[in-house]
């Protein structure tokens, strides 16, 4: 995901690596190319242009921090208008609701609104331990209804359904989901709703009358993240005649640009709150736009990654990794074990995609599957300990014996301890960022929070450099 | 048969450029024409190609081989038109013996049922006798949706159990086209991402099945693409095309307000010819594509002035 972006821009900014202060002609030529990256990933054309305005305005004005490099410059300038482009003012799902609280998803057709309905059914359900009822109240397409009967059967989600049929509309159906949410005790009703080719009049009066019946503490809007311009404006129509208080970005685990989710929130005034990331339901997450700005700047989700190996591998031992790896004390001995991890973690590609610099090395991503994790293993299981643990004291000779001991060839050695040393390298800036030592609290903190940004010294450190050997 | 309903109440708008340019007054600098191309380029989901597309009006101005912004609109409607090709005579040519076999592909939620249904309306509608084929045994109740949809045409349909293998699927559609003699199969796939190798293999074993019992088949592989996706669209036909051969896009959701300008890109780059549009939501919004009134629904503005 995002690859595309992340390279554009990453060519970009290493043109402002050099040392000392950008003249205003480098950064208008930059910023030009920028504005091309960002419309070529689908963001809206006004969203490109009013975000690049901002970056030099960033740039060039008095907001510039003294005494830091203009690569620093321009990164922080970056991931600040980044996260703020995407950043909500509110939480995921709202909070001091009646009870039940109704949630209605709205959206166009092929967004995902029934499958994210089943799946935020089940987030809800497991994430918050709360009593779900979904409402199958999409109508007009053909089956709709015994799709979201059907999910809420293999989920073990009750689902209120009627036979659609004459004198069976949705606003009716949506009260007596209600009716039902209130006499089943339940914590929380999600209602879907039909949708269209694009907005039209009959849509939103169908929504409106549903919002009527069921009063929503929440609308959201459902939006493919694969979406061009033109959707883009549908959901800014969408806004314009529903409350609505969030987003919910679906397929976001294609290799979609990003453009949607860049510009959502400026286009339509609200944040994104979730994201799809996979074909499975358990796919979907709270949307963090911090993260998704480092990652599209290529510093990684080191957060996510933690929290995606926190459910993979025992909490104490993930702590224990994470004390080490903050020291900078990353061994080909952690590497193998997070190789073990990682198979328990789930597709490859989502997970390295989290890793520092994984952008700079999609060549590399891209024949990255089991297979090759299962040769990466084999070549690590034919060294010793000690040199797994000294990994720069391998001549050749002992590079020849490992490849002959793994099935591997020499290259494939070198290849893996290239990739290994990159990741050290990045691991330890991540560390002299945090000043060694702290806790993953705090790091998750420092890395949740950009207004707490400023206060690492000197500025935000400088992107993970390319990785050796490329 | 044209766009008519792209072209329904489009006589009163006009070429964007040519309004962009109007809006500008009379005497455009080619700096401001350029930005306003951009605009309109950008704002169809032409993607990258606007790029290039920019630079060569620039060249043409600035070379003075046009002689000013005012020739810009028919200058780039000539290019665009240029980009992207629609289907050389008949979209479908049945072979003269045996049924032919269209295997429909597309990531989730492009349209793909729908297509299949309008497909199968559209066939039927020139006097072939259609065979359905309802491959998408993994999202919830997709056979569901099809068996509806073919009722509503009046065409039969070949169903397996859910979750069952679609490759068997297409096997047991394959022998009773066959048996029953149809004109032509309509195979339905279940959506898949491209990025997801293993369905992408899944697809290709379809069509090997497919073709173990009828020769040649499947004898044309369209790949549907949402019209309001983004410059995605060109990795998805490019994936697509990878694994299995396409030999033509059906461009969905196509109504009027999206404008589909990625599947220039995917023209000028692959050289897949679009062979229908899908514009509405009922069972006749099916037409064969049609390169000049496709670039013109581009350029239009929606409204007039």
């Amino acid at each position: 995901m995002l690859d595309n972006l992340t390279q554009r821009l990453g060519k970009v900014l290493d043109r402002f690596r050099g040392p000392g202060r950008l003249t205003p002609e480098q950064v208008q030529e930059g910023l030009r190319e920028v504005r091309r990256a960002l419309l070529e990933a689908d963001v809206h054309f006004q969203v490109a242009k009013n975000f690049t305005e901002r970056v030099g305005q960033r740039l060039l004005g008095d907001e510039r921090i003294q005494g830091v490099s203009g690569a620093q410059q321009v990164i922080h300038a970056f991931h600040q208008e980044l996260t703020a482009l995407m950043l909500g003012d509110r939480p995921a799902l709202p909070k001091n609701t009646r009870h039940p609280m109704v949630l209605l998803l709205a959206g166009l057709q092929g967004s995902g609104k029934t499958t994210t309905t089943a799946k935020l059914g089940l987030w809800l359900r497991q994430r918050q331990s709360r009593k779900v009822l979904l409402a199958a109240c999409d109508l007009q397409r053909p089956a709709a209804v015994e799709q979201l009967v059907t999910l809420g059967k293999q989920l073990e989600l009750d689902v209120y359904a009627e036979t659609p049929g004459p004198g069976v509309d949705a606003p009716g159906v949506a009260r007596r989901a209600l009716e039902r949410a209130r006499s089943g005790r339940y914590d929380i009703l999600l209602v879907d709703s039909a949708g269209r080719l694009h907005v039209d009049q009959p849509l939103m009066e169908e929504i409106a009358a549903v919002a009527v019946q069921v009063q929503p503490d929440a609308i959201y809007l459902v939006l493919d993240a694969m979406t061009g311009q033109d959707a883009l404006e549908s959901a800014k129509a969408f806004a314009e005649r529903l409350d609505l208080y969030g987003i919910i970005l679906t397929k976001l685990d294609g290799d979609a640009r990003g453009g949607a989710a860049l510009s959502v929130r400026e286009v339509t005034g609200k944040a994104v709150c979730f994201a799809g990331v996979g074909e499975k339901a358990s796919d979907l997450e709270e949307f963090h736009a911090e993260r998704l700005a480092s990652r599209i700047l290529d510093m990684g989700d080191v957060v996510s990654l933690v929290e995606k190996a926190q459910e993979a591998v025992e909490e104490e031992a993930a702590e224990q990794d994470y004390a080490r790896l903050l020291e900078g004390k990353f061994s080909l001995e952690d590497l193998l074990k997070q190789l073990r991890a990682l198979q328990k973690m789930g597709p490859l590609k989502k997970v390295f995609g989290m890793l520092p610099g994984a952008g700079r090395m999609s060549g590399l991503l891209e024949h990255m599957d089991e297979k090759e994790l299962r040769r990466m293993q084999a070549v690590l299981l034919s060294m010793t300990p000690r040199e797994r643990l000294h990994p720069d004291r391998l001549d050749g000779s002992r590079k020849r014996r490992i490849a002959r001991g793994s099935g591997a060839q020499v290259s494939d050695v070198n290849r893996l301890l290239h990739s290994f040393f990159a990741m050290q390298k990045q691991m330890k800036q991540l560390s002299r960022m945090l000043q060694g030592g702290a806790s993953r609290k705090r790091l998750m903190q420092q890395l949740g929070d950009p207004g707490r940004m400023n206060d690492l010294p000197g500025g935000f450190p400088g992107r993970p450099g390319r990785p050796k050997g490329r | 048969m044209v766009f008519g309903k792209l072209r329904e109440g489009l006589s009163r708008t006009r070429n964007r450029i040519a309004h962009a340019l109007r809006r500008l007054g009379g005497d455009t600098s080619t700096a401001q024409s350029l930005e306003a191309l951009e605009e309109i380029l950008y704002t169809a989901d032409v993607g990258p190609l606007a790029g290039e597309l920019l630079a060569d009006a620039e060249k043409q101005l600035r070379g003075g081989r046009l002689a000013g912004p005012k020739e810009l609109p028919e200058y780039l409607r000539g290019r665009l038109s240029g980009l992207v090709q629609g289907p050389e005579g008949d979209p479908l040519p049945l072979r003269p013996k045996g049924p032919t076999v269209v295997l429909i592909a597309g990531v989730n939620g492009s349209g793909k049922t729908t297509s299949v249904a309008k497909l199968a309306a559209w066939l039927q509608r020139r006097g072939n006798r259609v065979l359905v084929a309802a491959g998408d045994t993994f999202r919830a109740a997709a056979v569901e949706q099809l068996r509806i949809w073919c009722g509503r045409v009046g065409v039969d349909l070949v169903a397996g159990a859910p979750g069952a293998d679609p490759a068997a699927v297409a096997h047991d559609a394959a022998e009773a086209a066959l048996r029953h003699a149809v004109d032509v199969l309509l195979v339905d796939t279940a959506g898949r991402l491209h990025t997801q190798s293993n369905l992408m293999a899944e697809l290709n074993k379809i069509g090997r099945v497919l073709g173990r019992k009828i020769e040649g088949a499947p004898h044309e592989t369209l790949l549907v693409l949402d019209a309001t996706t983004g410059q995605n669209a060109i990795q998805q036909a490019r994936r697509f095309t990878q694994a299995v051969p396409v030999t033509g896009l059906i461009l969905a959701k196509l109504d009027g307000t999206a404008k589909g300008g990625a599947v220039l890109g995917i023209g000028s780059e692959l050289k897949l010819p679009v062979k229908f549009v899908g514009l509405g939501e009922q069972l006749e919004d099916l037409e064969v594509f049609h390169p000049g009134e496709f670039v013109d629904a581009l350029l239009a503005a929606p409204q007039p002035a």
